[in-house]
């Protein structure tokens, strides 16, 4: 049952179920991965059934969410891209964190600090992809050097995008009524006109 | 158990604010003392390190050199390595080492090593895998300078020389040092096997090998297993031993101090997250722009 049949689509159940994947393999992880990144968080692993099904697992959910993560970066790779109106919206994010909205250029489906968002965790996910290759020892035995390599760079970067996600989240819990977004994939016209009017002009044509 | 020994000066993935039990941590260092010069390339260092640990590798091929095994296995815990080398006067020496755990006192393995207890480094400089809590990622591997734990492919656990530490714990020396026979393989005190290599440098000097000397890398703060080289100069004749071993700075890059300090950023996204949010408050969609919508409606569709 649809609240009000004049709510904005803005993901479409497929796309909203490629998130999901995408954002469950991340939680398994992220719980997992932060196990082994430090001792304060092994118990951790006793939610995968202990550290050796911890170790086994991580990789694969790995490739999971690699896979998952590929298709939705080609899905939305070209709704992200920055223009002008981005680099003025990201010179004033600083008043917008400070709940200060009013003055914030017209934004199209996405605003500059999502388009940031979206560029810095698909980095993330390369660097994490190739490194995570590098020392999966099941499968593969790379040079020490590069699985030493791949060692820093996973845990760095494993460590920011967990920093990014934690924003990411937030962001959707900040700003009310975006989360239903990504539940059933509408946003009301009020919610579409104050955020992303660009985007709303283009799909009521108002 | 080892648990119980309470001379454990060291534990894996352990805060030294919470530190293992080693109320007997008064313990004399041990060490190993390998003179290559003496060394007859017999394997029955070999032998002995299987048998008495009750390890049986593979029955492998013959690769057409002397080392057999051709290296380290997770079954393999020791394993001889042959060099032909020759020297300024044309001569041929053949270098024989006996490769194995260094048991370093600052020990690569045990830094990497992720899960609690699974490496443990005793007051006697011992570093031995508890092999029960071992989860099998391999990182020790990673972490070591000298290449030598294996990860055995049937349990997926990592395995190495543990000096004996069983025999060691009741006074007896390691098996490959009781069965050398020509007693290239010595076992004491730490000090007390820098005077015997003291000796025996000296008197290789005199026999025209200038550069003889001890191998006890201060690279990793010292090894509990030391060579007598001939040529200590250059300790990598010796099939590859490296010359300044030390943890490789991509290690400690990765289990230094940005863990902990990275733990605390994440910790303070969350908290800060949670702070903007009860201070700035939430982003609500403006009531005027839902009342413009509404009238815009009502003019439509009146």
């Amino acid at each position: 049952m649809i609240r009000d049949p004049k709510d904005l689509k803005r993901y479409n159940a497929s796309e909203r179920a490629n998130h999901w994947v995408v954002g469950i393999s991340f939680i398994l992880l992220a719980l997992s991965g932060l196990a082994f990144f430090h001792p304060a968080f092994f118990p951790l692993t006793q939610l995968f059934g202990g550290p050796v099904w911890t170790r086994i697992v991580h990789p694969y959910i790995g490739v999971l969410m690699a896979v998952a993560f590929l298709v939705i970066f080609l899905r939305f790779r070209h709704l992200n891209r920055m223009t002008a109106v981005d680099r003025e919206w990201l010179a004033k994010a600083k008043n917008m964190v400070d709940g200060n909205d009013h003055d914030m250029p017209e934004q199209g489906k996405y605003n500059g600090g999502q388009k940031v968002m979206f560029w810095a965790l698909a980095l993330c996910m390369l660097f994490m992809t190739v490194s995570g290759v590098f020392i999966w020892r099941a499968w593969f035995g790379f040079d020490i050097t590069l699985v030493r390599l791949g060692a820093v760079v996973h845990a760095a970067v494993g460590a920011l995008m967990i920093a990014l996600i934690m924003v990411h989240v937030y962001a959707a819990i900040w700003v009310k009524g975006t989360i239903r977004a990504m539940w059933y994939g509408t946003v009301t016209r009020a919610w579409a006109k104050q955020h992303h009017r660009a985007w709303y002009r283009q799909v009521t044509g108002k | 158990m080892s648990m119980q020994s309470q001379d454990i000066i060291r534990r894996s993935a352990t805060s030294s604010a919470t530190p293992p039990p080693q109320v007997r941590d008064h313990k004399l260092e041990v060490a190993k003392l390998i003179d290559v010069s003496t060394c007859i390339g017999c394997k029955g260092c070999q032998v002995a390190c299987s048998e008495w640990n009750d390890i049986r590798d593979e029955v492998g091929h013959n690769h057409g050199v002397y080392d057999n095994p051709v290296d380290l296995t997770a079954k393999s815990w020791t394993v001889m390595r042959f060099a032909e080398h020759q020297d300024e006067g044309g001569r041929l020496q053949w270098l024989i080492r006996k490769d194995g755990c260094m048991h370093c006192a600052d020990p690569g393995c045990l830094k990497s090593c992720p899960s609690p207890g699974a490496i443990i480094q005793y007051a006697n400089g011992i570093v031995d895998f508890q092999s029960e809590q071992c989860i099998g990622c391999g990182y020790c591997v990673t972490g070591c300078p000298f290449n030598v734990p294996r990860i055995n492919q049937e349990d997926k656990k990592a395995y190495k020389c543990t000096l004996c530490s069983d025999r060691v714990a009741v006074g007896q020396e390691p098996s490959c040092v009781k069965t050398c026979p020509t007693g290239a393989i010595q076992f004491g005190s730490k000090e007390d096997m820098k005077l015997v290599a003291e000796d025996r440098v000296k008197d290789l000097k005199e026999r025209g090998f200038a550069n003889a000397g001890l191998y006890d890398p201060q690279g990793v703060g010292g090894t509990h297993v030391m060579y007598v080289l001939h040529h200590a100069d250059r300790p990598e004749l010796y099939s590859g031993l490296p010359k300044d071993p030390a943890i490789s700075p991509l290690v400690s890059l990765w289990k230094g101090v940005t863990k902990p300090l990275a733990t605390l950023a994440l910790g303070a996204v969350a908290l800060g997250s949670l702070f903007h949010y009860v201070t700035k408050g939430p982003n609500e969609v403006s009531k005027e722009i839902e009342d413009e919508i509404d009238r815009e409606d009502k003019e439509t569709n009146p």
